[in-house]
């Protein structure tokens, strides 16, 4: 049997008729990823034996005629930033390179009730920053499609695990596109659900105003199987939003009538790649064909969204990361040579006269600190938590964090307005396709500005999805995004599944 | 004795809540566990995990500070206090900063000896936060090692701010001491201050008239590190006079270059106050919201159900013993001070008596005695207020005197007998009105001399017959006998 090409569900259907076990598919994967990987880099790590074990376990199960979860032995890839009992979280980062999580994240159990094997640790950027996967402290992750160039990121190993077929379903996080902008470019589909909708419970904080953990599959009837799973009120996340979770696998195949889409003017202005601007039209115009009404509608303040997620973000981060300080979690520099180093440079300054300055050398505690974060964390990790340190600190709090606030707020009551005439709100996800690795790795602002499109949703805590919409000259995939009012799920899914039924973007697979 | 100075004295006081778990999480918040047994991923800030609130604890503390007339904010919020330390394991700890749930309270002292009038403290807010956890410098092995103990870590901590309207290490002892008690009747904290349940720091200052008529303000100094109310009084007054000799030396005052805000930790073995680690000239804690808690509104309806379910204040006490009982002042006081429980077995006491007056003596001087050298608590006592009720009874009427009634209690408490196995087992039966009268005749008729003085008007002489009846027969009521043989003097006629 031939399972690449295969969706989630049709090899729901195969596991369901007996046609295939969970054991021969995850055997599939494994053997893939032994196979192609080493080119691509979208594992950290896959523990074979232990897949095998729980797709043994599963297989036991429906042979005993027991009642099987909705995932029912499917292998699901996990990003490397979701806390799992007894394995390694590295989070992309030298500062974790030994840790393992003593608990389950709340997704983690639920993904393991409805039956899925849990196959690996997908590769990220370092502690989920960035927008390319370069940041990851361990080897960057390259697209499937082309491996000169990025995957994207940060969730850039949870797209290409999806593109190179090297799981059905993976699961991704997104604090300003991280699910959206890697799905978009390596030609998959993405789904950053609404702030709240699944437990951010054992998600190693990033922004935690802003983080989301969604599913990226083939297709939107894979994600709508996948969110069903995960979504759902969990009492240890005071965020966690307690509203019942649709049915989405059931609804996602009923088309919506009478859709009205909205699109943005600015969306379309310059520095928007011309294939990019092409492929999203004609996916528009698809809609209309579908019967979709199509109108322009406002996002003042979208403007200001960049700025704003790169105030929020970082000052969100430089408290969450400070834990990582080597006395309790991450990497602790060397104590004999530190301390070497404090007695010469204080003998040093008093050599010199200089006394009072002696007086201020850091005491071996602070030094530890310092020297444990800087060998620890990469560039960009640091840069942002010192952005983040400076706007909080006395004097500009109020300047940056407390204006960024507002900023905020009025992104969120732009989209208010604007859904009160639309449904759905239809744009690119990223203003070009997957650019050569390194090419913007000494510019982080014009990576930043690769968040143009996402970082909305997330300050606006509402959902968004990122579907495949065309192929660049060169053979690279464009993505469509779509967003929703809040706990519109349901809507995000069905609209991106009656594209699907479409058009045939999302079957499109790289060769490997 | 005069002093050239006003000393002015604001108290944080950080009370541990009696939750059964901590603030953010699921783990227990007993004392003296082994070094971190009472953890979770949660209380030690493991990559991933979220806090939650205990509501138990915001129901505790909003309790308390209604009881010190706070006003309670409708919205109130998070904020990460961050810095790094050893002890604190997410590098913040989660308290309240500029939307604290309450402010604007205050709380009655005085002083029954009126040393200073009574007065209201201010008190500036109170705030929930976190606890850390604890260091332990091992410098015994020569190697300096640190260990550190996260027991405490989130376990929950009222922090109570006053106005730095105390004006002596007295009035600062006098609202310790009245906060304590409040804190006690309202069943928030055990406020035990060995434990750590409840931690004082005291920020001290001088108003010193200068030359000119002019007001000096010395820098403001935070001590740390009192562990009991006797040493926050210690401190504070060697705070002043340090400052004002530092004063008079060098003349530094509040905002002046080096005119900051320092802190010292008071070492109660020598007595003095010493400088800590200095804090940089302005802390910076980067305050911010934090974005895993979402904020507590808190309605009309929950501040009015608390209200309504809140115990009578000391004070209100105090006032309704001296009123209903016609209790001194100084009983009252007394009766109050020595806590919720004792003045639970009084109202019972009383209650079933109906004498409160008698029921005060009782459970102020023989009851606390007893308690005090047996080193038990009241819950523990074995002589329940019935009991005691019974013995007081017999007193009452006529059976035995209260110093007897005395023998009887000790006797029920040594041998754990009731108030009639007490009795008789020490012998004492009553003794029969016409077998008092006999013996008393018998007295008379032995004693001429006394007859005499007595009816010379020298009625004190009358107390010979008392312990020549006790002798006779240990059971006779000496009040009785002096009375009657009075009586039957007087009936002899001259
Ligand atoms: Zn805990």
């Amino acid at each position: 049997m031939d399972l690449t090409q295969s969706t989630a569900s049709s090899l729901l259907e195969l596991l369901g008729t007996g046609q295939l076990t969970s054991v021969e598919l995850t055997r599939h994967y494994l053997d893939r990823i032994a196979t192609h990987d080493a080119r691509i880099g979208a594992f950290l790590r896959v523990d074979a034996d232990s897949s095998l074990a729980q797709a043994r376990a599963i297989d036991a199960k429906r042979q005993a005629g027991q009642p099987v979860g909705l995932l029912g032995g499917l292998p699901v890839a996990v990003k490397d930033v979701i806390a799992q009992r007894g394995e390694l979280l590295t989070c992309g980062s030298r500062m974790l390179e030994n840790f393992r999580s003593p608990y389950d994240a709340g997704i983690i159990e639920r993904l393991t009730a409805a039956d899925a094997v849990l196959l690996g640790r997908t590769n990220m950027d370092e502690f989920a920053m960035g927008g390319s996967n370069e940041n990851s402290a361990y080897f960057p992750c390259r697209n499937p499609w082309n491996t000169a160039c990025i995957p994207g990121g940060s969730s850039g190993g949870a797209a290409a695990a999806i593109a190179a077929d090297f799981a059905p379903l993976s699961i991704g996080t997104d604090t300003g596109g991280s699910i959206r902008q890697p799905a978009g470019l390596c030609g998959v589909t993405g789904l950053k659900p609404t702030y709240g909708r699944v437990s951010r419970y054992g998600l190693v904080a990033f922004a935690s105003s802003l983080d989301q953990i969604g599913p990226l599959a083939h297709t939107a009837r894979d994600a709508a199987l996948l969110l069903q799973v995960i979504a759902g009120h969990d009492p240890r996340d005071s965020t966690s939003v307690n509203a019942a979770v649709p049915p989405y696998s059931q609804t996602v195949t009923q088309p919506l009538a009478g859709l009205r889409l909205g699109i943005v003017p600015e969306h379309f202005a310059a520095g928007l790649d011309g294939e990019v601007a092409a492929a999203v039209k004609s996916a528009i115009n698809v809609y209309e064909t579908l019967g979709a009404s199509v109108r322009e509608v406002e996002l003042p303040h979208a403007q200001y969204a960049v700025a704003t997620y790169y105030i929020i973000a970082p000052c969100e981060a430089s408290s969450n990361l400070a834990r990582y300080d080597g006395v309790h979690y991450g990497r602790r520099a060397e104590m004999g040579p530190l301390t070497a180093e404090l007695a010469a440079e204080r003998k040093e300054l008093l050599a010199a006269g200089r006394a009072a300055d002696a007086a201020k050398v850091d005491n071996n505690l602070v030094r530890m600190y310092r020297q444990s974060r800087a060998e620890g964390f990469g560039t960009e990790v640091k840069r942002r938590i010192m952005i983040g340190a400076y706007a909080l600190s006395a004097g500009y709090y109020d300047a940056y964090y407390v204006k960024a606030l507002k900023v905020r707020r009025l992104i969120r009551q732009d989209y208010d307005r604007a859904f009160e005439h639309v449904d759905l709100i239809v744009g690119p996800v990223s203003p070009t396709t997957a650019f050569p690795i390194g090419q913007k790795a000494n510019d982080p602002l014009a990576m930043y500005l690769d968040d143009l499109y996402t970082v909305s949703a997330n300050l606006a805590g509402i959902g968004g999805i990122a579907i495949p919409c065309g192929m660049s000259a060169a053979g690279l995939p464009i993505g469509l995004q779509l967003t929703a009012p809040p706990f519109q799920e349901d809507r995000l899914l069905r609209a991106a599944h009656m594209f699907q039924t479409a058009t045939d973007w999302h079957t499109r697979r790289p060769k490997m | 004795m005069s002093v050239p100075y006003t000393t002015i004295i604001g108290l944080e006081v950080h009370v541990q809540l009696s939750t059964a778990t901590k603030l953010f999480c699921g783990c227990g918040t007993r004392f003296g566990g082994a070094p971190n047994t009472q953890t979770c991923p949660v209380c030690i800030g493991m990559p991933g995990v979220l806090p939650v609130m205990n509501g138990r604890a915001f129901e505790l503390a909003l309790r308390t500070a209604l009881a010190l007339n706070c006003e309670i904010a409708p919205y109130t919020k998070w904020d990460r206090k961050q810095y790094f330390y050893p002890d604190l394991p997410k590098g913040y700890q989660i308290s309240q900063y500029d939307l604290p749930f309450s402010f604007d309270g205050w709380l009655a002292i005085s002083d029954p000896k009126e040393r200073f009038p009574a007065k209201k403290v201010g008190i500036i807010r109170a705030h929930l936060e976190e606890d850390a956890g604890k260091s332990m410098h091992d410098e015994a092995t020569g190697r300096a090692d640190s260990r550190i103990d996260l027991n405490r870590c989130g376990t929950p901590l009222l922090e109570i701010v006053s106005q730095p309207d105390l004006r002596s290490a007295l009035e600062a002892k006098a609202y310790l001491t009245e906060l304590k008690l409040l804190l006690e009747y309202l069943e928030v904290s055990d406020c035990n201050m060995q434990e750590g349940s409840l931690r004082v720091d005291a920020n001290v200052n001088l108003h010193i008239d200068a030359p000119g008529e002019r007001l000096a303000k010395t820098p403001i100094v935070e001590i740390k590190n009192m562990n009991s109310f006797r040493a926050v009084e210690r401190a504070i007054a060697y705070e002043a006079d340090r400052q004002y000799d530092l004063w008079r030396e060098r003349q530094i005052e509040l905002g002046q270059p080096g005119g900051h805000k320092t802190t010292r930790g008071w070492d109660d073995t020598a007595g003095v106050t010493r400088p800590q680690r200095e804090k940089e000239e302005s802390a910076d804690y980067r305050y911010f919201p934090d974005p895993d808690l979402t904020p507590v509104t808190v309605t009309r309806e929950q501040i009015a159900a608390v209200r309504d379910q809140l115990p009578e204040p000391p004070p209100a006490l105090r006032a309704r013993f001296e009123a209903q009982f016609g209790l001194t002042p100084y009983d009252c006081e007394v009766l109050v001070s020595s806590g919720k429980p004792m003045v639970a077995y009084f109202l019972e006491l009383a209650g079933l008596i109906g004498d409160g007056k008698t029921a005060v003596n009782w459970v102020t001087q023989d009851l606390a005695r007893t308690l005090n050298e047996r080193q038990v608590p009241l819950a523990e006592f074995p002589i329940r207020p019935p009991a005691l009720a019974e013995l007081i009874q017999r007193v009452q009427a006529g059976e035995f005197n209260t110093s007897k009634a005395r023998e009887v209690f000790e006797a029920m408490l040594a041998q754990d007998l009731s108030v009639a196995d007490a009795i008789a087992k020490l012998g004492i039966t009553r003794v029969d009105e016409s077998e008092l009268v006999a013996l008393c005749e018998k007295l008379l008729a032995d004693n001429p001399r006394i007859v005499a003085d007595v009816k010379a008007g020298k009625l004190q002489a009358a107390g010979g017959f008392v312990g020549q009846a006790k002798k006779l027969n240990p059971n006779v009521n000496p009040a009785r006998v002096r009375e009657l043989c009075l009586e039957l003097i007087a009936k002899m006629g001259s």
